[in-house]
């Protein structure tokens, strides 16, 4: 198994409390899989994959649980070990690359200073030659390498980003929204352009997303999030056939209405709740059509309905 | 517009900048109490010999004629010449030009170190004691009056510990002369230059000696500035995405600091140096009269003690120009910094 997190929470010490972004959350991705985190906004998949690269900011901090990589556990090492990792064997592509990039540096120079930390043994001519493959590949001419960031279109920033993520070969990448502030036809392009890649570089890919059509598109498993806890997690053609939980239910149902500043927005009566003070049992049951009295007051636990499916819900026991 | 353009371009706004000043300082040196010629010659001059001063300074015609014929002085690069001892007000002011470089040069350095270590390390320890302390610096340094500080600075270090120089640029008589080049006298007046350059270092020593209280005074009052800004925008590009972005390819931290923070963080931080460098200059002014600094700031406060009306307007008229010099050049260098901007 190439990464395991088991029992993994996370909050945030604000001024306010103690917010859990991130409750008792376990996950399993295989090699080559492409595996889809899924929730609204707010639900704490971001924070996982920031926990997972190492890096949730403060008033952030892990409270629990194990990030197993390549069975060693992330959450033990030192520093200097796993910043090593990062980029180089965990990679991440962010939700907004009109900001990701640093305008002072152009496109070459971020790659040049990412082989030089990473493979200083790698000669000037052969990183620049892999440099120069990859940046064809993504559809990036040569002469626009010297350009900065704000000479490119969002588009082409996010290729940027995905090449940043690629160029070292690592065993794992995270796309965190990675087309959720581009334009349709731009978003079309990216999406297109993960898939080839995950084929020709062998990826294994975590993809985050509140978008359920990505996930339907993309993922061969996908784990459901809400008020950060996995509500569900399942082969991803399954859970589409029959969703068990009433989230899922839900989430899947709901049709995305593009409010004017181009939230998507689910028709899910209520709101996910607020995680300084978030209901006690089930997350969920201030907004479930089926809550009955257990779902108040008992916190969800996790129940294997069949082979590669896991619910938590109490109405599968 | 290219970078050439803009800057014709800047040139053309600092004429009309420079002369709404030039008429303001005209109008406020004849609004002032006191008559030049009763101060220079004391009342018992007779009201003939005080028409007859008055003529031959030129202020015996009406205001708007002396405004105009000081104008058209102006543009002819003339500053006059001042009334406390007829020199040309322009040879006085470039013989105390190189002292006020030279202080200012050594105070903005101190300010600028200062600002930037305290800043960054502040930024990298938010929210500690640590952060607490150096916010206290900034406004402490802020709001302590130059020459209060520089009387600190004397009485502790020169008075009191005797390991300094309280006063002036040199030791007497150690002025250093500069060297010959190819037949070509090289003389900057910058002493710390002017003694490397003849290859004094005892000199060199002596003149550092005597700048490092009054370099320090300004530079620390000035400081506090450059610390609240390098520390706020440091917090605020080390909250942006692409630092995020940085540490999750495995930066190390000294890279991401440096080359992602503080690169950043540095080009609002270059914006408030020029704005500060009038500051400095005033800064500069009360710093020189304390530190007994030959260079203009004592030259415009002797000359304000004099009336000496063509020399104080000759001295502002050359901080205006000076202002604005710096600040085309921290704007040019701001473009040349930033790659977003093409003018
Ligand atoms: N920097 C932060 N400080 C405090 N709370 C945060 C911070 N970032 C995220 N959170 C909290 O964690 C929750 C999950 O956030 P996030 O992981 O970004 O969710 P998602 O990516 O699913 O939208 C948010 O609802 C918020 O309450
Ligand atoms: S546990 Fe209860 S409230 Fe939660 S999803 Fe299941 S039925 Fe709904
Ligand atoms: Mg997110």
């Amino acid at each position: 198994m190439l990464l395991q997190v088991q029992n993994l929470s996370i909050s945030y010490f604000t001024r306010r409390g103690e917010a859990k972004a991130v409750k008792n959350f376990s996950i399993e991705i295989e090699e080559g899989s492409t595996v889809g985190i899924v929730g609204e906004s707010g639900s704490g998949k971001s924070t996982l994959g920031l926990a997972i690269m190492g890096i949730v900011p403060p008033p952030g901090r892990i409270v629990s649980g194990k990030i197993l990589f390549d069975g060693e556990d992330l959450l033990m090492m030192e520093k200097e070990p796993l910043r090593r990792i990062r980029g180089r064997r965990i990679s991440m592509i962010f939700q907004d690359p009109m900001t990701s990039l640093n305008p002072v540096k152009n496109i070459r120079d971020h790659f040049s200073e990412m082989l030089r930390v990473h493979e200083p043994n790698v000669s000037k001519d052969e990183g620049e030659n892999r440099v120069a493959t990859l940046l064809e590949e993504l559809g990036i001419s040569k002469e626009r390498s010297r350009d900065y960031p704000h000479q490119f279109s969002g588009g082409m920033r996010q290729r940027v980003m995905i090449g940043l993520a690629l160029i070292l070969n690592p065993g794992l990448v995270i796309a965190d929204e990675p087309t959720t502030s581009l334009d349709v036809i731009v978003e079309a392009q990216i999406l297109e352009l993960l898939k080839s890649l995950k084929r020709t570089h062998n990826l294994t890919l975590i993809l985050i997303t509140h978008n359920v059509g990505l996930i339907a598109e993309m993922t061969d498993r996908v784990s459901v999030m809400y008020a950060g806890q996995l509500m569900e997690l399942s082969p991803t053609e399954k859970l589409f056939e029959r969703p068990l939980n009433p989230y899922t239910q839900a989430l899947l149902q709901s049709v995305p209405h593009v409010m004017a500043s181009g939230q998507a927005l689910t028709w899910i009566p209520g709101f996910p709740p607020n995680l300084l003070s978030p209901p006690p049992g089930c997350p969920f049951h201030p907004r479930c059509p089926y809550a009955f009295d257990k779902c108040k007051n008992v916190e969800l636990q996790y129940t294997k309905v069949e082979e590669e499916r896991t619910v938590a819900c109490h109405l599968y026991g | 517009m290219s970078l050439k353009s803009y800057i014709v371009a800047r040139l053309a706004l600092t004429v009309p900048m420079l002369l709404i000043l030039v008429t303001v300082v005209f109008v406020i040196v004849r609004i002032l109490p006191g008559d030049p010629v009763l101060l220079h010659f004391g009342k018992q001059i007779t009201p003939e010999a005080a028409e007859q001063v008055k003529h031959a300074l030129g202020l015996d015609v009406p205001l708007y004629v002396q405004y105009t014929n000081y104008l058209s002085d102006l543009i002819r690069g003339q500053l006059g010449t001042s009334f406390s001892n007829y020199e040309p007000v322009s040879r006085q002011i470039f013989s105390a030009f190189p002292a006020t470089i030279e202080l200012t040069i050594y105070s903005m350095l101190v300010a600028i170190v200062i600002g930037i270590t305290f800043g960054v390390r502040a930024s990298r320890k938010y929210g500690s004691a640590e952060d607490t302390g150096f916010r206290t610096y900034a406004i402490v340094s802020y709001a302590i009056p130059v020459f209060f500080l520089g009387l600190i600075m004397q009485a502790t270090f020169a008075v009191g510990l005797h390991i300094l120089p309280a006063t002036g640029r040199v030791s007497a008589g150690n002025i250093p002369q500069g060297a010959d080049f190819m037949g070509v006298h090289i003389q900057t007046g910058l002493y710390t230059i002017d003694s490397l350059l003849a290859g004094n270092l005892n000199q060199f020593i002596d003149a550092l000696k005597h700048l490092i209280l009054p370099s320090l005074t300004l530079g620390i009052a000035l400081s506090g500035v450059f610390v609240r800004i390098t520390r706020s925008n440091m917090l605020d590009i080390l909250n942006q995405d692409f630092v995020t972005a940085a540490k999750a390819r495995g930066l190390k931290e000294r890279t991401i600091l440096y080359s992602y923070g503080l690169r950043n963080a540095l080009l609002p931080v270059l914006t408030v140096t020029g704005l500060q460098f009038a500051a400095l200059l005033g800064g500069a002014i009360l710093t020189e009269t304390t530190f007994a600094w030959g260079g203009l700031g004592t030259y415009l406060f002797r000359t304000i003690q004099a009336y000496d009306y063509t020399a104080i307007q000759g001295a502002v008229v050359f901080f205006g120009i000076l202002v604005a010099f710096v600040s085309l050049v921290v704007d040019a260098l701001y473009a040349y910094l930033d790659p977003r901007i093409k003018y």
